[in-house]
C-alpha cells in the first residue's frame, strides 16, 4: 500500500495522461517523417520510443482498472463547431486499452527490428501510418460520442489500409487492400446506421443520450443487428470474413499482428459497448443469434485453417476461429443476461474478455514469428519450409509457446479462456426455456471440437515450419531473428505464460468490466495461483500447479534416469524401414497434413483436384481449396452491383443535349412537386 | 492432518506409477488367454522397461531438443494427471488443480507434444502418425466433453472429487443416462489410448499404425518413458471412468482412515482386474477399423453421450 498516495494522484488524471500518450504516438509518427528514408533512424529511435509509450499506456490502463474508479469523462474542444469530441474512460474501455498497450509494446519492439528498406512505402511514412493506426485504435475505445467514434473508426480503417498496401507494387496486395477497404466501409455504414437508430429520435449523438434513449423492442433489435453486422464485418465473422484471409497475408508481419491482435478487438469492444452499455434491453434471441454465428465462425475458421498452405493465411483463418470463440462467449453472456442469470452472464463475458486478451497475445506472437521466418527464408508457403528449429532456435522456442497457447493447452493462457467458456456452457441447462436448455449444451461440444481442431492446425503450423527436414536446400542459410525481434517475441510469449499460470490477474481485470456492465463478477476470492469461477467445489483450475507439477516430475524423472540408468546417446541416421533413399520430400506436406480435414469436412469446400494416374510419365498433383461462400454469396452480389451500375450507366450517353434534357425534366418535376 | 493428506497423495501417485505397467501386462495376458495363446508373464512390461533403460539411446542425427524433452514431458503430464484423479481417496491436495475438463486439456498437451516430437525427425511415418493421432483427438474431444456434461448434471460439479462425493451421498448411481454416458466413455477411452478398434497396440504394419508410427524414432530410455506414459494414460483413463461411473470404494472426505484406504486400494485393484478383462474381451471380439471409419465410431460415442444428456434433461430433471 506504499504506492497508494502516488496512485491517487495518478489515477485521477488517468484519462489526461492516456490522451497525452496518444498524442505522443502521433508526434512520434510525425517525427518519423523528418527522415523518411532512414531505416536506422525510424527503426532504432522512433519505434523503440513508441514501444515505451505503449508500455506506459498499458500500465496506466492497468492502474485505472486497479483503482476502482468507475468512469472519467472529458470533452475535447476539437472537431466540428458545436460537435466537440466526448471522451470517456470506464472499465470496459480500460480493459481494451490495457490489451492495446501490452500487446502493442511487443509488436513495436519487434517492428523496430523488422522494417528494412526495400520496395514499397518509405520507412518514415510507414512509421506515421503505424502510429496513427495505434492512436486511432486507442481513440475508438475512448470515444464517447458516435461522431468521434466514427472519425476514429475511419481513421483506423484508412491507416490500416495504407499499412496493408505497403507493398503496393504487387497487384495481389492492391486487390487485397481494396477488398479490405470495401468490407471496412460496408461495416462502418452499418455501425453508423446502428448509431442512428440508437439515438432514439433525440438527434444527439453522445453515448450518454443513447444510454437513456427509450427504444421499442423492434428498434432495439434493429440497432443490435446493425451493430452485429457492422462490428462483425470488422471482426471477421462468417460470412463477412472474406477480407481477412486476403488482407492479413498481404500486410507486413507487424501490421498483420496489429490487425489480427488488436484491430479485431476494437470490433469486440464495439459490440460489447452496444450490447451491454448503450442498449438497455437484451432479448434472448440476440444471444442465440450471436452464439450461433460465433460457433459457426469458429468451426469454419478452424476447418479452413487446417487446409491452408500459406502460413499467414493459416493464421488469418485461425483468427476467424478465435473471433468465433469470443463471439460465442458474448452470445452466451447476452443469453444469460436476458434470461436473468447475471452471474453466469458474468462468467461467459469474462471468458470472452480473457480470450480477447489471450488471442491478442498469442496471435501477435505467431504473426511476428512468421515475419521472422519470412525474413530468414523469403518463403511464405508451408510446402517450402521445414526444419527451422535447428536454424532459428529463438524464434522456434518462442513460437512453440505461442503454438501451445493458441492450441488451448494448459498451462498456457489459451486454455484458461476456453476452460472458462466451457464452464459457462455447463450452466446452459438452467436457461428457463425448454428447447434452448437442451440445444445450447451441444454448443459446448462444438467448442470442444473447435479447440481440438485448433490443436490440429497448430501442430500442422509448427510441425511443418519448424520441425522435420528442410524442404528446400536454401533453408540451410536461414538465420535467427535479431535482438529487437527476439525481445518483442519474448514479451508476448511471457504474457502467454503469465496469464496461463496466474489467470487470477486477467480475471480481476475482466471482473471490473463485468461488475460495471452486469453488476456481478465471477468468484475472485481464491489466491492468485488458482481460479474457481463459481465455487471451488464446482470446478477449479490452477495453471501454476500444472506447470510446477509437470516441470517437477520432468526434472525428477530426468534425474532418476541419469542416476539409476545412464545418459548414453548414439547419433545415427533415422530409421528408414529398409528403404535407404529417404528424402525431405517424403515428409507430410501442408496439403497432406490437412487431408483428413479436407476429407471429413468436404462439404465446406469447393475443391478442384488434379490427380496423377499410375501411367503418367510426369506425375502431377494439384489441389485447390476455395471458400464456397465466395461463389455463392459474394460473386453474385458483385455481379448484381455491376449490372445495376450498367443500368445507371445508360443514363450517361455522353451527349450534352441529353444531359440538358435531364436538367429540364428534373426542373419540371420539381415545379410540379412544389405547385 | 495436512502432512497426512500429502502422504496419501504421494502414495497414490507412486501406486499409479507402479501398477500402470502391470495393468497393461494384465490386459495382454487376458488377451492371450482369450486368443488361445500362451500368455506372457504379468511382469513382462517391467522387464521391457528395465531392458530399455539399460540400452543406449540411438538418436536420429537431426533430432532437436523438443524430441529429447518430449518423453519427460509426457511422463510429467501423466504423473500429474494421476495425482489429480481420485483413484483411492478424494481428499487430495492436487485434486483442486484441475477439474475433469482441465484433465482433458492435460491429456491434449501430452498428445500435442508427442505429435510434434513425431514430426521432428521428418520421416514419412512420424508425420503420418501425428496427423492421424491429432485427428482422433479432435473427434474424441466433443464426445468426452458431453460425457462430462452428463456427470455435471448429476453431481453439480466437474471436479472429480465432487462427482465421487456426490454419488457417495446420493447412494446408488445407476441411471439410464449414465449408462449411455458410460458406453460413450468406454468408446472414447479405447480410441484415445490407441487400442482396437481405432489402433492396434501390437501392430507393426506401418500403414495402419497411429501410436506406433509416432514413437518409431524413439529408443531405449526415451521409449521406456513413452511406453510407461501410455500405460499411465490408460490407467488414468480407467480411473476417470471409475470416478465417474463406478465410484464405490473410493475413500471420501472425512471417511478416509487407514482401513478405508486399504479397502479403497483393494476395490481399485478389483475394478482394474475386471476392466482389464473387459478391454481384452473387446479387443479380441472386434477388428480394427479403417482409419476413415474412425469418425463414424467416435460420432457414435458422441451421439450416445448426447442421448444420455437428453434422457437426463427430459426424464430426470
Amino acid at each position: 500500500m506504499l504506492i497508494a498516495p502516488i496512485d491517487r494522484s495518478l489515477t485521477n488524471h488517468c484519462l489526461t495522461l492516456l490522451l497525452l500518450l496518444v498524442a505522443a504516438w502521433i508526434a512520434l509518427g510525425l517525427i518519423g517523417l523528418l527522415r523518411p528514408h532512414s531505416v536506422r533512424f525510424v527503426a532504432h529511435v522512433v519505434f523503440p520510443l513508441g514501444s515505451i509509450t505503449c508500455l506506459a499506456f498499458g500500465a496506466l490502463a492497468a492502474l485505472f482498472l486497479v483503482s476502482g474508479h468507475l468512469a472519467e469523462v472529458m470533452t475535447l474542444p476539437l472537431g466540428l463547431p458545436n460537435l466537440p469530441f466526448h471522451i470517456r474512460l470506464d472499465p470496459l474501455s480500460g480493459f481494451f486499452l490495457l490489451l492495446l498497450g501490452l500487446v502493442a509494446a511487443g509488436i513495436s519492439t519487434f517492428a523496430a527490428g523488422y522494417f528494412r528498406s526495400g520496395q514499397g512505402t518509405a520507412p518514415g511514412l510507414l512509421c506515421l501510418q503505424y502510429h496513427v493506426f495505434l492512436a486511432s485504435m486507442a481513440l475508438v475505445v475512448l470515444a464517447d460520442d458516435a461522431y468521434f467514434f466514427m472519425v476514429a473508426w475511419e481513421t483506423m480503417a484508412l491507416s490500416s489500409y495504407f499499412l496493408v498496401t505497403a507493398q503496393h507494387r504487387i497487384p495481389e496486395i492492391r486487390r487485397a487492400g481494396f477488398l479490405y477497404l470495401l468490407m471496412a466501409h460496408m461495416g462502418a455504414l452499418c455501425i453508423l446506421l446502428s448509431f442512428g437508430v440508437l439515438q432514439g429520435g433525440r438527434w444527439q449523438f453522445t453515448f450518454d443520450t443513447m444510454r437513456g434513449a427509450p427504444l421499442s423492442p423492434f428498434w432495439a433489435s434493429a440497432a443490435f443487428l446493425l451493430a452485429l453486422i457492422g462490428f462483425g464485418a470488422k471482426a471477421g465473422l462468417v460470412p463477412l470474413h472474406v477480407w481477412l484471409p486476403e488482407a492479413h497475408p498481404a500486410a507486413p508481419s507487424p501490421v498483420s499482428a496489429l490487425m489480427s491482435g488488436l484491430m479485431l478487438k476494437t470490433a469486440i469492444y464495439g459490440i460489447l459497448r452496444v450490447a451491454f452499455d448503450l442498449l438497455h434491453v437484451r432479448f434472448w434471441w440476440w444471444g442465440v443469434l450471436t452464439l450461433g454465428v460465433g460457433l459457426f465462425s469458429s468451426l469454419f475458421g478452424a476447418i479452413f485453417a487446417a487446409v491452408q498452405t500459406d502460413m499467414k493465411r493459416l493464421l488469418a483463418y485461425s483468427s476467424i476461429e478465435n473471433i468465433g470463440i469470443i463471439f460465442t462467449g458474448i452470445g452466451l453472456a447476452i443469453l444469460f443476461a436476458a434470461c436473468g442469470l447475471p452471474l453466469f452472464a458474468a462468467l461467459a463475458l469474462t471468458a470472452a474478455l480473457v480470450h480477447s486478451l489471450n488471442h491478442s497475445l498469442f496471435k501477435s506472437l505467431l504473426f511476428l514469428a512468421t515475419g521472422s521466418v519470412l525474413h530468414a527464408t523469403n518463403q511464405r508457403s508451408l510446402g517450402k519450409l521445414g526444419g527451422l528449429i535447428r536454424r532459428m532456435p529463438w524464434v522456434a522456442t518462442l513460437a512453440l509457446l505461442g503454438t501451445l497457447a493458441i492450441a488451448g493447452l494448459p498451462p498456457l493462457n489459451g486454455f484458461v479462456s476456453e476452460w472458462l467458456l466451457l464452464q459457462s456452457f455447463l450452466f446452459t441447462p438452467q436457461i428457463p426455456h425448454p428447447f434452448l436448455s437442451m440445444l445450447i449444451p451441444l454448443g459446448a461440444a462444438l467448442v470442444a471440437l473447435t479447440a481440438a481442431l485448433a490443436a490440429y492446425v497448430m501442430v500442422k503450423f509448427y510441425g511443418i515450419i519448424f520441425l522435420g527436414q528442410h524442404r528446400e536446400p536454401s533453408l540451410v542459410h536461414a538465420h535467427d531473428a535479431d535482438w529487437m525481434e527476439r525481445i518483442g517475441l519474448a514479451w508476448l510469449a511471457l504474457g502467454c505464460v503469465v496469464i496461463g499460470v496466474m489467470p487470477q490477474f486477467a480475471l480481476r481485470a475482466a471482473g471490473t468490466v463485468t461488475a460495471d456492465l452486469l453488476g456481478r463478477t465471477v468468484n475472485l476470492t481464491s489466491p492468485f495461483w488458482w481460479i474457481a469461477p463459481v465455487t471451488p467445489k464446482q470446478a477449479s483450475y490452477s495453471g501454476l500447479v500444472f506447470l510446477a507439477g509437470i516441470a517437477g516430475v520432468l526434472v525428477l524423472a530426468f534425474g532418476m534416469v541419469r542416476i539409476l540408468a545412464h545418459g548414453r546417446i548414439r547419433r545415427t541416421a533415422p530409421w528408414d524401414c529398409g528403404y535407404p533413399w529417404q528424402t525431405s520430400r517424403m515428409q507430410d506436406t501442408a496439403e497432406g497434413f490437412g487431408q483428413p480435414v479436407r476429407h471429413m469436412f468436404g462439404t465446406f469446400f469447393r475443391m478442384q483436384r488434379e490427380l496423377p494416374t499410375p501411367t503418367d510419365a510426369e506425375p502431377h498433383y494439384r489441389v485447390q481449396v476455395e471458400d464456397r461462400l465466395w461463389r455463392t454469396l459474394y460473386l453474385p452480389i458483385a455481379r448484381g452491383v455491376q449490372r445495376l451500375a450498367d443500368w445507371i450507366g445508360l443514363l450517361q450517353g455522353g451527349r450534352l443535349a441529353v444531359y440538358l434534357l435531364y436538367s429540364f425534366l428534373t426542373l419540371i418535376a420539381l415545379l410540379v412537386f412544389v405547385l | 492432518m495436512k502432512t497426512l493428506t500429502f502422504v496419501r497423495q504421494f502414495g497414490e501417485v507412486l501406486l499409479a506409477i507402479a501398477i500402470a505397467p502391470l495393468f497393461a501386462g494384465w490386459i495382454a495376458q487376458c488377451r492371450a488367454w482369450l486368443q488361445n495363446r500362451s500368455a506372457p508373464p504379468l511382469v513382462q512390461p517391467y522387464r521391457m522397461l528395465r531392458k530399455l533403460f539399460q540400452k543406449d539411446v540411438a538418436l536420429a542425427a537431426d533430432a532437436s531438443r523438443l524430441f529429447r524433452a518430449t518423453p519427460y514431458v509426457l511422463f510429467g503430464t501423466m504423473v500429474l494427471a494421476a495425482a489429480i484423479i481420485p483413484s483411492i481417496a478424494t481428499d487430495l491436495p492436487f485434486a483442486q488443480a484441475a477439474d475433469a475438463i482441465a484433465l482433458i486439456g492435460l491429456f491434449a498437451t501430452a498428445r500435442v507434444f508427442l505429435s510434434l516430437a513425431a514430426m521432428d525427425i521428418g520421416t514419412a511415418f512420424g508425420s503420418m502418425g501425428a496427423r492421424r493421432d491429432m485427428m482422433i483427438g479432435f473427434l474424441a474431444e466433443p464426445a468426452l466433453l458431453m460425457v462430462l456434461f452428463n456427470a455435471f448434471l448429476f453431481s453439480g460439479s466437474t471436479a472429480l472429487p465432487g462427482v465421487v462425493e456426490a454419488s457417495a451421498t446420493h447412494g446408488s448411481f445407476i441411471d439410464p443416462s449414465l449408462i449411455f454416458a458410460a458406453i460413450a466413455f468406454l468408446m472414447v477411452l479405447l480410441a484415445e489410448n490407441a487400442r482396437i478398434p481405432i489402433d492396434n497396440p501390437a501392430t507393426h504394419l506401418e500403414l495402419t499404425m497411429i501410436h506406433e508410427a509416432m514413437v518409431l524414432e524413439y529408443s531405449a530410455r526415451h521409449l521406456a518413458l513413452v511406453e510407461w506414459s501410455s500405460d499411465l494414460k490408460l490407467l488414468n483413463y480407467a480411473c476417470i471412468g471409475f470416478a465417474l461411473f463406478l465410484p464405490w470404494g473410493i475413500a471420501t472426505h472425512g471417511a478416509d482412515g487407514t482401513a478405508a484406504l486399504a479397502l479403497a486400494a483393494v476395490a481399485l485393484l478389483a475394478k482394474l482386474v475386471v476392466a482389464g478383462g473387459i478391454f481384452a474381451l473387446i479387443e479380441s471380439l472386434s477388428a480394427k477399423l479403417r482409419i476413415f471409419r474412425a469418425p463414424e465410431y467416435l460420432a457414435t460415442a458422441f451421439l450416445l453421450a448426447v442421448l444420455g444428456l437428453l434422457v437426463h434433461l427430459l426424464l430426470g430433471a
